[in-house]
């Protein structure tokens, strides 16, 4: 039981992380390569207040929250000003994640390599819950605003959004910052739940695996990176007992998905009662936008 | 006064010259016909006005202001909105939602109340909702306000990048090729819609287009360039009846042929 409860606390903390990614790449379109340096950056913030500063673990998340915030605005400024070549945020997030993990590999307040042994363990289960309900829904607010509404025009087309008098750099820097805010908050439940960090548990298979639950399960869509990030724990969990096939499975999954639903599983539609009855109305599923809305 | 002048605009792409020391000025309520044989640069033209392009050469006035520092994104604000000759809409958003986006400044909220989503935010959206609802109205896509913008036909997507344009509450429309893929009905169709937004919505309208019975009915004016420079700028009986048109569209040998 114990172990089941900690899986389901590991996917709804990644939740948390890819449904924040979700809006920066399904939404507005732009790849990183460097995500899971704002889940560090989080991690450390928070670890560090609650371990040396007996900070309450609430401010604590929201500390780290802020931090990952603050360095995405910086490493923002320079790299989405290119307004209309999203690749260079991609490449320059590349060499991000790599900087901030040798940073910390070296820093003293940090224990460099060794890493934060003995961190509290604030993160049960019913936090977790309560936080990635809420992190979920205030990104379904966001999406179906005028701001995610903007971000999707400039993924579509950054041109004609721009024509349309939208400030592409603005819509671009909110959704990074969104973004590493939601990365900040999952590594800081992550630290608190493992009650030991280190900097190789932040390496870039960890934005990999973020990156890629956004594309499998459908670029512009939320439900479908969340069905997707609890299959990439879940099912090499389950077939723990064939370890040396995790990864085959792992990878296995992806390319069926590639082949079979090549924008993602859910494409650029939700997963909501709605979709289901659609089901039986084909036609109107296929023409609908409707599907969008959860 | 003119709402637009361009004085002497130049534009060269490396060795390319697109545009070619281009001068006209439009007055205010006034509808132009931009005409010209493919690739005499009339695109060209509404990407400088609209500041997608800097001029090489020249300035660019809209009531007066040099618009040319300015960046797309405030002269669009300033006033001047256009469609696209390849149409481009945003796709994977709903007709509806098309025109919701580009209503965002009527949208009052904030990103806080976003995220709480406050009693303001519903309705500032219902009252979104209601707003697009009235420009597809206009352009007869109401019965569509829930399909992809994607799924529509060319016709009704151009349409629909007509209503977009409108939506943005511009004294000057930019209009690229609005009939295009059109058949016969269709631009006929067209030609009254632009005739009703341009009384509805006091436009000064520019109209790039290849169909001429189109750019007959509705512009009294005609601005005729090829090769980026400017062949004669005047009344619609004059262009008509100018032989060096006829010239620059067929060639020299096909209008000696017309000719005699
Ligand atoms: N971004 C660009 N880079 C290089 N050359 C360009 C660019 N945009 C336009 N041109 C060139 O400028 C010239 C004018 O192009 P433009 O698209 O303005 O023509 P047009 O009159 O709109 O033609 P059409 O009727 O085919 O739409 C062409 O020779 C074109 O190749
Ligand atoms: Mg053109």
């Amino acid at each position: 039981m114990e172990y089941i409860y900690g899986v389901i606390s590991v996917i709804g903390i990644e939740i948390i992380a890819t449904v924040g990614l979700s809006v920066f790449t399904g939404f507005t379109g732009l790849f990183s390569l460097g995500h899971a340096a704002f889940m560090a950056i989080g991690a450390y913030t928070a670890a560090i207040l609650t371990y040396f500063y007996n900070v309450p673990f609430i401010l604590a998340l929201l500390a780290g929250m802020l931090m990952s915030a603050l360095v995405s605005f910086v490493i923002g400024f320079p790299t989405l000003r290119a307004k209309l070549r999203g690749d260079y945020f991609a490449i320059a997030t590349l060499g991000f994640g790599e900087a901030i993990r040798v940073i910390l590999e070296n820093l003293s307040i940090t224990q460099g390599a060794r890493g934060l042994p003995g961190i509290s363990h604030f993160t049960t289960l019913p936090v977790v819950a309560i936080f990635s309900v809420i992190v979920v829904w205030m990104t379904r607010n966001f999406i179906l605003s005028k701001f995610g509404r903007n971000a999707i025009a400039v993924r579509e087309d950054a041109v004609a959004a721009e024509m349309a008098g939208i400030d592409i750099f603005r819509v671009r820097m909110l959704s990074l910052v969104y973004s590493a805010a939601c990365g900040g908050l999952a590594g800081g439940l992550f630290a608190h739940y493992l009650n030991f960090i280190q900097p190789a548990m932040f390496t870039s298979i960890l934005s990999t695996q973020l990156t890629s639950a956004v594309v499998a399960g459908g670029m512009g869509s939320l439900t479908g990176p969340i069905i997707a990030i609890s299959f990439f724990i879940a099912v090499p969990e389950v077939l723990r007992v064939a370890n040396m096939w995790r990864l085959v499975a792992y990878g296995l999954i992806l390319v069926l998905i590639m082949i079979y639903r090549p924008s993602g599983i859910m494409g650029y539609h939700e997963l909501s009662f709605a979709s289901f009855k659609n089901l039986f109305n084909r036609k109107a599923a296929n023409q609908s936008a409707g599907g969008r809305r959860m | 006064m003119s709402l637009l002048e361009l004085k002497n605009v130049t534009k060269c792409f490396g060795g390319i010259v697109a545009v070619k020391d281009l001068s006209f000025s439009l007055n205010d309520g006034e509808i132009a016909g931009l005409i010209g044989p493919n690739g005499a640069g009339k695109t060209t033209v509404f990407n400088l006005i609209t500041g997608v392009y800097k001029v090489t050469e020249g300035i660019i006035l809209f009531e007066g202001k040099d618009i040319n520092k300015c960046d797309p994104v405030s002269i669009v604000r300033g006033g001047i909105a256009r469609t696209f000759q390849n149409i481009r809409l945003f796709n994977k958003l709903s007709v509806m939602e098309n025109i919701k986006t580009v209503l965002f400044r009527e949208a009052n909220y904030n990103f806080a109340q976003v995220l709480m989503k406050t009693p303001k935010v519903v309705k500032m959206e219902r009252h979104l909702t209601e707003r697009s609802m009235e420009y597809l109205k206009v352009v007869g896509l109401e019965q569509y306000a829930n399909f992809r913008a994607d799924s529509l036909p060319y016709g009704l997507q151009r349409k629909l990048e007509i209503a977009r344009a409108l939506a943005l509450k511009p004294k000057l429309l930019l209009l690229d090729e609005p009939a295009a893929g059109m058949n016969p009905e269709e631009s006929l169709a067209l030609v009254d819609l632009i005739r009703y937004i341009k009384e509805q919505y006091n436009l000064t309208i520019i109209l790039i287009e290849h169909h001429m019975d189109v750019v007959m009915e509705l512009c009294p004016r005609i601005i005729v360039i090829n090769f980026g420079e400017l062949l004669i700028d005047g009344s619609k009986e004059k262009v008509q009846s100018d032989e060096r048109v006829l010239k620059a569209y067929l060639g020299e040998e096909y209008a000696n042929v017309a000719g005699n």
